[in-house]
């Protein structure tokens, strides 16, 4: 089985004040922590894991900067086998039709069964690139799967829908699948993975290299552009509750009890 | 002009979200002086045909039985065609799991720009723009189109709310597509959630936990406090999504919608797809050390504070005040 994975190296920002740039159009990035999106995590492990059952080979792909290497890295320690980084200065402010795009490009050139990617990244959300990746391709896609099983030439997927229903839908290789965060339960990576993972070679592009130039990517090939971003104001913010750990729960148990709870 | 809908239904159900885009639909449809439209593809829809006739200038049906199931290759197939046809400014699709199958492929088959996961647009002087989250909520954009002489949106559920209507819409019922190049997906059945031990959905009160619970072997430190409440201990989805409670716990659009009397969150950023099935809980108070996670635009009482820090307290002197008699 040879399988592609699309990865993408995001900054973690559930814990961190954001600060909009001077552009407005982007949060300052400098002091984030980067690594793999969650969503691609779980599929590198799928990736995996269909490997060490069936044999072939796990490519990883990403268009990125070079600092996405280290997401790269984590990927090859865990056990991908070849790495693929496309990177341009031209491809910034590019929307997610143009990242999709210049993936069908690159994966083109790669003979493989399956794709898979993140039902969404955790930076963007548009749960976009998968679907729009495959019909480039001229590939079946599903999304948001939570089990898949082979049968000949076909890929059994349970897919997630509202409520905790699911519904299973079978189709045919090649094909595209979007994975959806606890299909598995993704491994950690040693030390000496890493090390070794240190002398694998990524491989980089251009985008010249994938036939494009700059009139298809940046905001002149984009579908969709950013005008601003914002830092939302509500109407029904909390009452914050201040003071000390225990003034702070004495106050919770008096809000509770006045609602005639206890 | 025109402005289409894609109705959804799911086992006989018309989905809530259609009712949200066609709210949307006529107001948009107002402004750009544009007939407002919804399709539905199915199996014995005539009933659903009806109430969509209330919502809308007319309803496009085709009744087949290949359209029993949701499949977004047969749809995309018919959707194409119609679109290319009638040329609508703007077609609308949920933000579903449907939707995130279907409109992504569609939008590229068409050539044609999409916004995905819209909480609010509007067409400017022909124009698409939206309003959409980025960073887990704690981040809004607006976005522009490029332009076009169509687009595709859609729509996250839960955010508009759905107005009554009472027309009587036109409806046409079009012909099933002849042949369709062989269909590479096929539905086989769906698979419904296990009945559990516990139901969150009838707890009055329910202690629930996020990823900032940091490891399972804090569970109990919160479940202890749920107990001691005479509450029940509920969660968000990377909990189950690791194993640390079962599927029956979760709150959210793809886990229960709950409506408790107190619902106190413990470690929870609230992402959108969490917030959609606790928003209208009666008391919501949260605790969360980042000051400005998006679960305190929704609470009505928020701590910014380790909950390591409160939780074993707050346990400790509920379980005094119990003890006292009153
Ligand atoms: C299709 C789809 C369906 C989904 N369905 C659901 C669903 O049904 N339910 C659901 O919940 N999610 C769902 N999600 C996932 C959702 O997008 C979020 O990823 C998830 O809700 C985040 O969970 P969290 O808030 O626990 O974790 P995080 O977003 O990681 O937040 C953890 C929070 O804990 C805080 N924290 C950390 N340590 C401490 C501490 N010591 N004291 C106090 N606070 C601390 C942090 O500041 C942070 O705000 C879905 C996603 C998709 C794509
Ligand atoms: N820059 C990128 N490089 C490679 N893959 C990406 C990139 N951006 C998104 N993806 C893939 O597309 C999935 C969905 O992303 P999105 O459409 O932005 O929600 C992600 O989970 C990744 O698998």
């Amino acid at each position: 089985m040879e399988i592609i994975v699309c990865v993408k190296h995001v900054p973690e920002t559930a814990e961190v004040e954001l600060k909009i740039d001077k552009t407005g159009k982007d949060i300052e990035k400098g002091g984030l922590v980067f690594d793999i999106n969650e969503w691609d995590d779980y599929a590198v492990e799928e990736a995996i894991r269909m490997k060490e059952k069936l044999g072939g080979n796990v490519t990883v792909i990403t268009v990125g900067s070079e600092d996405a290497d280290s997401t790269l890295r984590k990927c090859l320690a865990k056990g991908a086998d070849k790495a693929i980084r496309i990177t341009d200065k031209r491809i910034n402010s590019s929307d997610p039709f143009i990242i999709a795009r210049i993936l069908s490009r690159a994966i083109k050139e790669i003979s493989f069964d399956l794709i898979l990617t993140g039902a969404q990244s955790s930076d963007d959300g548009y749960s976009f690139i998968g679907p729009a990746l495959a019909e480039l391709l001229g590939i079946p896609h599903v999304t948001l799967a939570k089990k898949i099983e082979f049968k000949d030439r076909s890929a059994i997927v349970n897919r997630e829908l509202e409520g905790g229903v699911e519904e299973v839908v079978e189709v045919e290789l090649p094909a595209l699948i979007t994975i959806q965060t606890g299909i598995n339960e993704p491994r950690y990576v040693s030390i000496m993975g890493i090390r070794k993972a240190m002398k694998k070679e990524i491989k980089t592009l251009s985008i010249d290299d994938l036939g494009l130039n700059e009139l298809d990517v940046g905001i002149q090939g984009s579908w969709i552009q950013i005008s601003e971003i914002y830092i939302p104001s509500v109407e029904r913010k909390a009452e914050f509750i201040k003071g000390t750990p225990e003034e702070a729960a004495s106050k919770i148990i008096e809000i509770i009890k006045s609602r005639g709870m206890m | 002009m025109e402005i289409l809908v894609l109705a959804e239904h799911r086992r006989g159900e018309i989905r809530e979200v259609t009712f949200e885009m066609l709210t949307k639909g006529r107001e948009l449809a107002k402004k750009t002086n544009s007939r407002l439209s919804t399709i539905i593809l199915g199996k014995n829809i005539k009933d659903k045909v009806e109430i969509l006739a209330r919502f809308a200038d007319r309803v496009l049906m085709i009744d087949d039985d290949r359209f029993e199931f949701f499949n977004s290759d047969l749809y995309q197939h018919v959707l194409s065609n119609v679109i290319r046809e009638m040329k609508p400014i703007l077609t609308l699709i949920g933000h579903t799991s449907y939707g995130i199958d279907l409109a992504p492929s569609l939008a590229v088959s068409l050539n044609t720009p999409l916004i995905t996961d819209c909480l609010d647009l509007d067409i400017q002087d022909g124009q698409l723009t939206a309003v959409r989250q980025m960073y887990g909520g704690k981040i809004y954009a607006r976005f522009s189109a490029k332009k076009s002489e169509s687009y595709i949106a859609t729509i996250r559920q839960g955010v508009i709310t759905p107005s009554e209507e009472a027309l009587k819409g036109e409806i046409i019922e079009l012909p099933p597509p002849s042949i369709i190049e062989p269909i590479k997906k096929k539905f086989i059945e769906y698979v419904l959630p296990e009945i559990g031990e516990v139901d969150i959905t009838s707890a009055d009160i329910l202690v629930a936990i996020g990823r900032g619970i940091k490891d399972q072997s804090n569970i109990p430190l919160a479940e202890e406090l749920a107990k001691t409440l005479g509450g029940v201990l509920a969660c968000s989805r990377p909990i189950v999504d690791k194993g640390w409670l079962p599927p029956d716990r979760q709150v959210g659009s793809s886990g229960k919608t709950v409506k408790p009397k107190l619902y106190l969150a413990l470690g929870i950023s609230g992402a959108f797809q969490h917030i959609v099935g606790m928003k209208n809980s009666q008391l919501i108070i949260a605790v969360n050390k980042d000051p400005n996670a998006p679960i305190f635009n929704i609470a009505h009482y928020g701590v910014v504070e380790d909950l390591f820090k409160i939780l074993p307290i707050l346990t400790e002197k509920i379980k005094e005040l119990k003890k006292k008699p009153s």
